[in-house]
């Protein structure tokens, strides 16, 4: 029982740098995580309103685009080079800078120890050099953006040989590309780092009486990501320090013989594209789980807590998050329907896309019943993880056409893989997010964020985000492609026209919407109305400590668990909750 | 309380966009395309349910539940309601696949019939070129050095191979009805991919692979070819067309390449 972390918490930290800068307090980690996900999710909007104007008017002249890009919008006129740098970065900045940062490293951070009863992770000096590492990969990937050439335009999923061969294949392929590939293994060094102490944490150093089945599940999801972390990003390191050979070393891993790129015969040989692809989606759909998985556990959280039932087969649930995090492991070929692979593993990796689908159900089917019989609270909080309820059926039932090979025939590449995913993570996992902050809020500032202001934030956000992406299906049934700069050259897309006006209208209003929720979380953070330590009567351990909580948690005590994680409105009890530290 | 009208309003906007077909596919021009639209149709209705039963109960326990003094009711859950709905998804989910299997093994698992017309796919950064074998039937050996887009070369045809002179390149491909087609792809650069809407049918394109594909279109008309892979700046203009004629239309047409050459 004796804790790693027990030296250390010995005094409180002193001086400013070591308080707030190189911390190795998990709550200060956690917010400047936060923080770094709220910087890239605004860059990472700002580059979407950009790709969608441009997908609109293409031939627009704006004058700012000249100042910031001179060679790539010459004259004010976006290039469609520029406009696939902008996309590449957009998908690189949210899938890594926002979606494996704030809702595992963010709020994991600062709560997975205290939920669980510890003082501070496992090993704190680790977790200082996981932040800082993933800070040092965002200046680079930041800095991509301003080298010679430009950013890449081989998107975020960067298959060679368009990402292999160098300034042959376009601009941004030169330095741009390799900076991005340098701030993705520094990206995957730290997640590896973080993952290490996320999975000790959640093995070694829970309070006596939390046995693994009384965690809440926001504790459950944390630990499976943290495993998929560990072994996926292990995996995208190693692909891309072979591209980086390729690029830089003359290497072949990724080049075949017989390449003639813009008129130039490549001397390279014996390489597959098809390896990268195998080993960049081995890592790639893990990693989208590790973006929901999060998600889904604040969703539970949070419909238990304000529904005052205990969540709805708790058993079941932690099931379907061992079952979504295992079987994601084998299913990453269902990106690869249409790639040339053999066919045959087509069909194994769909029917196991479709079991992937099971364990989905069942905690939709939970939430509901959760919900169910319930006295339900619509606390901002609580609006968020309902909305996050109704966004992950409508994108994760997009995804039972794209499973099978059969219909991906046509789906593959299209608006309709773009509408599935938006929805998920772009959406989904995004109002996880959202719930989490307007939550925990109250205990890591001691006040409440204003629910006014977050309500009109939430309904706003949740009819626009419906308004962008549910017509991507429609785009993607019509057979439009993704990632095309503009629409202009094709007769079909013409009439598909409309649809790109309405989403582009939808996004730059929902975009606007944001800056309420921005303004929201600063203003409150000295403004907000003070709250008590227990605002919402939730019943879990972070709930016991004052709010902002002391430098090692619990104040040199250490917390004894006697309940489960969501006893709420037990027959007989004096209260409609128990906390888990209440006397049994 | 206002999410849940909130929730069904959304979903019902949204099946009426789908119930109606206001941005579709195009019809099908072959039978493979008449199977993948029953296997569509068959999916859309098992999600649209599943979507729609899922929205509005979301709603319905929005409101019916909504705090209104009075206790919960204490429960965790219910097993047999776990294994019903579970085993419903699960056969439901693989019960789709497994019907489409025939639909993907129509076009993956079995080789083109013998008889089929073969047409070389050459894609490059950023347009297309197909090669059709001429009157000897074969085509010819093909030579990286000898590229020549300029002077109508796409393919590299080697000038030393005799079997080459008569082969017939093409920037569009064309194609009689009611005859099977192979296609052997290849890429010069990076990956490519040929998608014809009205075939419901795509392929990636891969350097250093040669991927045969085949299909049969019985309509004839023009469709248009839009690259499906991210293949760089052009990628949005990389476009061709796929003419499908009628035969008699369509031996012409080669008559008229061959004499030209």
């Amino acid at each position: 029982m004796s804790s790693p972390v027990m030296h250390s918490a010995h005094h409180a930290p002193t001086g400013f740098i070591r308080r707030y800068i190189f911390s190795l307090d998990h709550k200060v980690i956690g917010i400047q995580y936060y923080f770094l996900a709220v910087f890239s999710v605004f860059l990472g909007m700002a580059l979407s309103v950009l790709m969608r104007f441009h997908m609109v008017y293409p031939d627009a002249k704006v004058s700012f685009f000249e100042k910031l890009w001179p060679t790539g919008a010459p004259g004010g006129i976006m290039t469609p080079e520029l406009y696939l740098s902008l996309m590449t970065m957009h998908g690189t900045i949210m899938v890594f800078f926002v979606l494996t940062t704030a809702p595992q490293s963010g709020f994991g951070n600062y709560f997975l120890p205290i939920q669980i009863g510890a003082e501070d992770m496992a090993f704190p000096v680790l977790n200082m050099l996981s932040f800082w590492t993933t800070f040092l990969a965002l200046i680079v990937m930041v800095a991509a953006f301003f080298v010679p050439g430009g950013p890449p335009l081989a998107g975020w999923t960067a298959y060679p040989p368009l990402s292999a061969v160098g300034p042959l294949s376009g601009p941004g392929e030169g330095l741009g590309q390799t900076f991005w590939i340098i701030s993705i293994a520094i990206f995957c060094g730290a997640s590896l780092m973080g993952a290490i102490n996320f999975i000790a944490t959640t093995i070694d150093l829970r309070a006596r009486g939390l046995s693994m089945m009384r965690m809440p599940l926001t504790c459950w999801s944390w630990f499976v990501t943290a495993i998929l972390g560990l072994l996926g990003f292990a995996v995208l390191l190693a692909a891309g320090v072979l591209l980086l050979l390729d690029r830089l070393a003359g290497t072949s891993f990724f080049l075949p013989a017989g390449l003639m790129v813009n008129d130039q015969i490549l001397n390279h040989k014996g390489g597959s594209p098809l390896l990268w692809q195998h080993l960049f989606w081995f890592f790639g759909h893990p990693e989208v789980y590790i973006a929901i998985l999060p998600g889904m556990g604040v969703a539970s959280q949070l419909l238990a807590t304000f529904s005052r039932k205990p969540i709805f087969g708790y058993r079941a649930m932690v099931y379907a998050i061992l079952g979504i995090g295992f079987l994601g492991f084998f299913v990453w070929g269902h990106h690869m329907f249409m790639s040339g692979m053999n066919p045959y593993s087509a069909f194994a990796f769909s029917i196991l896309t479709m079991s992937i689908g099971v364990p989905s159900a069942i905690k939709t089917f939970n939430w509901i019943g959760t919900l169910w019989g319930g006295r339900i609270q619509f606390t901002t909080a609580m609006l968020f993880a309902l909305g996050f309820v109704s966004l992950f059926v409508t994108g994760g039932i997009s995804g039972i056409f794209l499973g099978q090979p059969a219909l991906d025939l046509y789906f593959h590449d299209t608006y309709f893989v773009v509408g599935h995913f938006h929805m998920i993570m772009g959406v989904a996992a995004i109002f996880g997010m959202f719930a989490g902050t307007f939550y925990w809020f109250p205990k890591v500032t001691g006040r409440f964020m204003n629910e006014t202001l977050g309500k009109i934030h939430f309904y706003l956000t949740f009819i626009g985000v419906y308004c962008i992406f549910t017509p991507m299906h429609f785009l993607g049934i019509s057979g439009n492609p993704r990632r095309y700069a503009d629409f202009t050259n094709f007769d079909f897309m013409g009439k598909l026209m409309p649809i790109h006006t309405f989403m582009t209208h939808a996004a730059i209003g929902t975009m606007v919407v944001q800056f309420i929720f921005l303004f929201n979380l600063f203003w409150s953070i000295k403004k907000g109305k003070p709250a008590p330590i227990n605002p919402w009567n939730a019943t879990t351990l972070e709930w016991t400590i004052p709010s902002p909580p002391p430098f090692d948690n619990f104040a040199g005590k250490h917390p004894v668990v006697n309940h489960g994680p969501y006893e709420y409105s037990v027959p007989g009890a004096p209260k409609d909750y128990i906390m888990q530290s209440d006397p049994a | 309380m206002l999410l849940g009208p909130v929730v069904w309003v959304l979903t019902l906007v949204i099946c009426y966009f789908f119930l109606g077909h206001y941005w579709w596919f195009p019809p099908p021009i072959s039978q493979h395309g008449q199977a993948y639209d029953a296997q569509f149709t068959a999916t859309l209705w098992v999600t649209g349910i599943i979507f729609f039963l899922a929205q509005i109960a979301l709603g319905y326990v929005i409101i019916k539940f909504r705090d209104r003094g009075g206790t919960a009711r204490y429960s965790h859950g219910n097993n047999v309601l776990e294994v019903v709905w579970t085993s419903a998804t699960a056969v439901l989910f693989i019960g789709l696949v497994l019907a489409g299997t025939r639909i993907w093994a129509a076009v993956h698992f079995e080789e083109a019939p013998a008889d089929a017309l073969k047409i070389e796919v050459m894609a490059k950064q950023f347009a297309w070129s197909f090669r059709y074998p001429g009157p000897d039937g074969k085509f010819g050996k093909t030579d990286l050095k000898q590229v020549n887009d300029q002077g109508g070369n796409p393919f590299g045809i080697d000038d030393k191979d005799p079997a080459g002179k008569d082969d017939i390149t093409s920037a569009s491909i064309k194609v009689p009805a009611g005859r099977p087609v192979e296609l052997i792809m290849r890429s010069r650069d990076v990956i490519h991919n040929f998608f014809v809407r009205e075939l419901r049918l795509k392929q990636d394109i891969v350097p250093g692979m040669e991927i045969p594909f085949h299909f049969q279109a019985d309509q004839v008309g023009t469709y248009e070819v839009p690259c499906s892979e991210l293949c760089g700046l052009g990628h949005h203009q990389m476009r061709t067309t796929l003419e499908v004629m009628a035969p008699a239309d369509f031996q012409k047409w080669l008559q008229e390449q061959a004499a030209q050459k």
